[in-house]
């Protein structure tokens, strides 16, 4: 029977042929991930034995270095909890970033694999083909014992994508399209091909994957292609792969065509993103008082890279404070070593320590009642990034360093023009 | 107000709306506190001093795409305030995970906030699947759950399961 890929992949898990929407699967998990917050959970150092060691890993990011003893006491747990159960993939402070940028830089995520960690964006990993998905800290107590769990099969809707991704269009401004028009799908999949897809860069698929849960799809997914498995190939020749794809007349819930060489930045309004994105120009000029470019979403690299060629030769509009995480050790260090933090820096903006941080409002860049922010990272709900009485814009993270240079929400295309002018 | 051990919740409801998240319901400046602590905050963003008017026994009614967000353990608050059931219209379905591990029924009713009223006292039969409001007897059903999940819910959680499987010590063991 012709599957979509999350039908493929929970059945192989499940060791069945097929399976159709609305079952449910006991599947084996191949990598299980536990982060520094989980360690709230005392039980976690009542386990009596984990499932399987070399199937698990523990990656410090939301709150490191420690900002509270609250927060410093959960390390204490992660580092007796690696050593008592002998986890050799412990990503602990110097080695860590956030949770679903070293599952991507170490290969822990693969085609076909069942990929379980607490984190709802644990959908990030989609992007190489692995039915990944949030579920919850009781859930991966009991997948760290058992190395197993329940998946109910969703039904999949798929994005075909035609035309070529113009090269200023980020992942985010192609997500904030398809969630402006098509709004959520809860309880659903989303699936991504099409002769399109091979012009979206790995970058731009994670931003996309880890945003689903956004308009809080189940898993995210695309097919381990040939830019998918070369990737792979580059960060650890030793990995097992195949590639993995959906089978030519499976069924959907709806296939949605995008054209790509259609799609243009656009900016997510506070609140939600479901239904509530536009264009930039139709917000423009909305005065800011903080940019920040970072999380598991926009932290990347190449988010990096395009916010320094943003902001270069610029200075930050007096008043705005732009922050800069990168999502993780290793991008931090290559973002040093190829001069995107001193072109950040000379430009103004703060670059901070890899963590979640400012994305959920909790140990930095917390905002103030009555200021307006523009985030290129997951979530824009009221509260989210600190007071309740602040406003949360989200955009590319070009749109972002373009709107600190500006002081206002603008389109990358003025401040590059005046660069050229 | 009682839940007893075949799963029949009785209680009197509040009733939210649509895409309430989890960061509402659990804002991140409360992550840094005890569980305890962090109850006292619950929809801190829309509905500010709401726990304080909470009784145990109580159940929480919202619309769809309930619980849209963060993995954050939102079901344990719920329970630490006394929360005995949800009903919602859609969940999100990692928030309806965490809070069927967490031991706390959430059912999922379509018509749910015409059905119930705020301040109406309904009675949830979880294993049957039929909800009445005791004011007017009116009655509706809705889909049961699988029989491994009615299983975790009469046992109170993932957790307990997993502790009498023998996966989990139990805390006293460890310390001592």
């Amino acid at each position: 029977m012709p599957s979509t890929l999350i039908e493929k992949i929970l059945s192989r898990a499940a060791g069945l042929d097929s399976a159709t929407p609305g079952e449910i699967l006991t599947c084996a998990v191949d990598m299980t991930v536990v982060i520094d917050v989980q360690f709230a959970m005392t039980r976690l150092m009542d386990v009596v034995a984990v499932h399987d060691p070399d199937k698990v890993a523990i990656v410090m990011d939301h709150a490191v270095p420690a900002p509270t003893v609250r927060d410093a006491t959960h390390g204490t747990r992660a580092r007796a909890f690696a050593h008592q159960h002998g986890i050799e993939r412990f990503f602990d402070v110097g080695k860590h970033g956030i949770v679903h940028q070293v599952i991507a830089e170490n290969g822990l995520a693969t085609p076909g694999s069942v990929v379980a960690c607490t984190d709802s964006h644990t959908c990030a990993a989609g992007a190489f083909g692995a039915a990944a998905r949030g579920l919850g800290p009781a859930e991966i107590l009991q997948i760290l014992c058992t190395g197993k769990t329940w998946h109910r099969v969703p039904p999949t809707i798929r994005y075909e994508l035609v035309g070529t991704k113009p090269a200023h269009v980020n992942g985010k401004d192609l997500f904030l399209a398809i969630a402006a028009q098509y709004g959520d799908a809860t309880d659903h999949a989303l699936e991504f091909g099409g002769p399109g897809l091979a012009s979206v860069p790995m970058a731009d698929r994670r931003t996309i994957a880890t945003q689903g849960a956004e308009v809080g799809a189940d898993f995210t997914l695309f097919p381990a292609d040939a830019l998918c498995l070369d990737h792979l190939r580059a960060i650890d020749h030793r990995l097992a792969l195949e590639p993995v794809d959906a089978d030519h007349g499976a069924t959907y819930a709806a296939v949605r065509r995008i054209d790509l060489n259609q799609v243009d930045a656009m900016v997510a309004r506070p609140g939600t993103v479901i239904n509530n994105a536009v264009p930039v120009a139709e917000l423009e000029p909305t005065p800011i008082d903080q940019a920040f470019i970072g999380s598991c979403a926009n932290g990347q690299l190449t988010d990096l890279e395009e916010a320094a060629r943003v902001v270069a030769g610029h200075r930050v509009a007096p008043g705005v404070r732009l922050i800069v995480t990168p999502a993780s050790q290793q991008v931090y260090r290559e973002a040093v070593e190829r001069g995107y933090v001193s072109t950040l820096m000379d430009a103004g903006a703060v670059v901070t320590n890899s963590t979640c941080g400012a994305c959920f409002g909790y140990h930095m860049g917390v905002l103030a009642p009555g200021e307006v922010c523009v985030t290129a990272s997951t979530r824009n709900f009221r509260g989210r990034m600190g007071s309740t009485e602040a406003s949360v814009y989200m955009a590319s993270p070009a749109t972002v360093a373009a709107s600190a240079i500006a002081g206002s929400i603008v389109s990358s295309k003025h401040v590059m023009e005046g660069t050229s002018a | 107000m009682t839940t007893t051990d075949d799963l029949v919740v009785t209680g009197r409801a509040w009733v939210f709306g649509d895409d309430v998240n989890t960061d509402d319901m659990y804002p991140g400046f409360a992550m840094k506190m005890s569980t305890q602590e962090a109850s006292r905050f619950m929809f801190d963003a829309t509905r500010p001093g709401w726990p304080d008017l909470v009784e145990p026994g109580d159940i929480v009614v919202a619309g769809r795409n309930f619980g849209l967000g963060s993995s954050r353990p939102v079901a344990e608050l719920f329970t630490t305030l006394g929360i005995a059931a949800l009903v919602a219209e859609q969940y999100n379905s990692l928030f309806l995970r965490n809070c069927l591990n967490f031991g706390l029924p959430a059912v999922t009713i379509t018509d749910a906030t015409r059905f119930i009223t705020e301040g109406d006292v309904v009675t949830l039969e979880i294993e049957n699947g039929t909800a009445r409001v005791e004011a007017t007897g009116a009655e509706c059903t809705f889909a049961r759950f699988p029989e491994f999940l009615v299983e975790m819910l009469r046992r109170g959680g993932l957790i307990r399961q997993l502790e009498a499987a023998g996966h989990l010590r139990s805390p006293a063991e460890s310390t001592a």
